[in-house]
């Protein structure tokens, strides 16, 4: 019986051959926690014993959830994480510098790697053909002072994606589309293995996009081979020589396997409180909106912005609408400031923040009040998410939300595209 | 913590999909440097009342796919500080359940269709199984797996890691 994509990483890193459902300790390759999740691994590293991180040049500690600080208590977490990182040898992405998940995808993580991080959408990396998994802080503590974790070799479940995307309908679609399929518990303890004849459609941009919600349906990570469209994304980010070739092998002992005609979709919403409350636009009743957000580790990219801009230069935002957009990180926002896309956004109407999770974690730049609604193109729609738990919360992609924001209510992007 | 520990209190009755954020609030995000200030909140979202209402020993009763959402350790850090005795429920996300057993609170996947909210429990860690006195009846646990056994047994992940001085599952 052949192997799937995660057995032979976690198999190379356990120094044996494994299968699903053996226990194995390996070496990690990438560890990372944020600021919400950082502060309680660096206690548990101090109540270890361990003084310095195991592997420092891929050891990161982010600060984005609460960036820059709305509050003191806060500004005193993000020094606890600055002191460490400086005496540990742990490196620091600051205030500005964008979410974890970018940042991990743009400098740190490579193909084949495992990867380790305090925040459950660390499996983003599964675009790049590495095993990226989210653990708490304690696990991650572990994984700083030791370059270790424990893991169950997970069972996976092969998706394979294929017919042809039509012109509106974005990688989000298929994401939320799939979920609404498996359910936000199908795929808990399981990695999703993304395959078929549409990955050769699908950009960098499009598979972060996917991999990041695999954790919405459960899944330990959501993982994809590599190609000539994963290289080209490592040499544009100066990193050609952490390239390898991540393959299946033809005979690998799937869980199960769910084929997905991809040319059938249309624009997808996840409604209030779960994910997997998922509904095809079409079929949605009208919902009128007082904020939109473009942005986050799932949305957030260049490719997000651009379709944004495209959608809502020369427009106006709906009158009663905010406008919030947030670009995932540094690199993001410098490339948008340089195309013109920030200029549009703004002008159109939109509050552009500095780089980093902004409001999808309820904490600042953009609570909802009570009985507000929001479409946002993060990841998750849970009730109180957003700071509210009077409030409610629709997902989708970033032409739904941009198309919406000027309408006043979610709208398809398939009458301006 | 000691596994042979029988365990008795009251079930407090939650639905399905008791996400991270019910748990543990991203509005009180500020509080999560002072644990026992955020354990004032635990499971605010879902119910109101809990955090005044629980007594040490009692337990949190849920449905399917108890824990989804975010990695904060916190969740169960603060179900723990709230003196609650153990975690039941159909099923779990797979990182609250690992964080549950990092922390020593135990979570055990049972039928809870089986208990009421009020119910009196009695819990036998150890021999599996779960005595509601209010109905007289015993619903078995799936028993923990024995690499979860081991970190628990160890007090948690870091007692784990000081007493074999790295791994030793």
């Amino acid at each position: 019986m052949g192997k799937t994509i995660s057995e032979k990483i976690i198999g190379k890193h356990a120094g044996k051959e494994v299968k699903a459902g053996d226990i194995v300790v390996v070496d990690v390759d990438v560890v990372m926690a944020q600021d919400g999740t950082g502060p309680l691994a660096v206690d548990q590293i101090k109540n270890m014993g361990f003084k310095k991180v195991k592997n420092p040049d891929k050891s990161i500690f982010f600060i984005d959830h609460a960036a820059p600080s709305p509050r003191k208590e806060l500004s005193n977490s993000h020094m606890v994480l600055r002191n460490f990182a400086n005496k540990s040898g742990a490196k620091i992405s600051d205030v500005g510098e964008g979410v974890c998940h970018q940042r991990l995808i743009e400098d740190y993580s490579c193909p084949g790697d495992i990867v380790i991080g305090a925040d459950s959408h660390t499996c983003t990396s599964g675009a790049l053909g590495a095993f990226a998994t989210g653990m708490g802080s304690t696990d991650i503590a572990v994984g700083f002072a030791m370059a270790k974790t424990w893991l169950m070799v997970p069972e996976t479940i092969k998706i394979n994606l294929g017919g042809k995307l039509p012109k509106v309908v974005f990688a989000k679609d298929i994401i939320i589309s799939l979920i609404g399929k498996i359910t936000s518990d199908g795929a808990t303890y399981k990695a999703l293995e993304f395959g078929g004849p549409l990955l050769a459609n699908l950009t960098m941009d499009d598979r972060f996009t996917i991999s990041n919600m695999a954790v919405e349906a459960g899944a330990k990570t959501g993982i994809f081979p590599t190609d000539n469209i994963t290289k080209d994304y490592l040499a544009s980010q100066n990193r050609s020589d952490c390239f390898k070739e991540i393959s299946t092998e033809e005979d690998a002992d799937y869980k199960d396997i769910i084929n997905m005609d991809c040319g059938k979709l249309e624009p997808m919403i996840s409604a209030p409180h779960t994910v997997d409350n998922t509904i095809k636009i079409s079929e949605l009743e009208k919902v009128e909106l007082n904020q939109v957000f473009i942005g986050t580790c799932t949305n957030g990219r260049l490719s997000d912005l651009k379709i944004a801009a495209e959608i809502l230069k020369g427009k106006k935002v709906a009158k009663g609408v905010r406008l919030i957009v947030v670009p995932a990180s540094k690199k993001i926002y410098t490339e948008a400031i340089k195309e013109g896309i920030i200029t549009d956004l703004v002008e159109s109407g939109a509050a552009v923040m500095a780089p980093g999770c902004g409001p999808c974690v309820g904490v600042h730049e953009g609570a909802l009040g009570d009985g507000e609604v929001c479409l946002s193109t993060q990841n998750r729609n849970f009730k109180g998410r957003m700071g509210n738990p009077d409030s409610f919360i629709y997902l989708a992609s970033p032409a739904t939300a941009a198309w919406s924001a000027i309408k006043g209510y979610i709208s398809d992007p398939r009458e301006v595209l | 913590m000691e596994m042979s520990k029988k365990l008795a209190g009251k079930s407090f009755k939650f639905g399905d999909d008791i996400s991270t954020d019910l748990i543990a609030p991203g509005r009180y995000f500020h509080l999560r440097s002072n644990l026992p200030e955020l354990a004032k909140h635990v499971l605010e979202d879902a119910d109101p009342e809990f955090a005044k209402k629980v007594k040490p020993g009692d337990f949190v009763v849920g449905g399917r796919n108890f824990g989804l959402g975010s990695s904060r350790e916190h969740a169960p850090t603060i179900i723990k500080l709230a003196g609650v005795g153990a975690v039941l429920a159909k099923s779990f996300a797979r990182i609250f359940y690992r964080n549950c057993i990092n922390v020593g609170l135990p979570a055990l996947k049972c039928d809870t269709d089986k208990i009421d909210e009020g119910d009196i429990l009695e819990i036998d860690l150890k021999g599996g199984e779960i005595f509601n006195k209010d109905k007289n009846i015993k619903i078995k646990f799936n028993p923990l797996p024995e690499v979860m056994i081991k970190i628990l047994s160890d007090g948690g992940l870091t007692g784990h890691i000081k007493k074999n001085e790295g791994f030793n599952l």
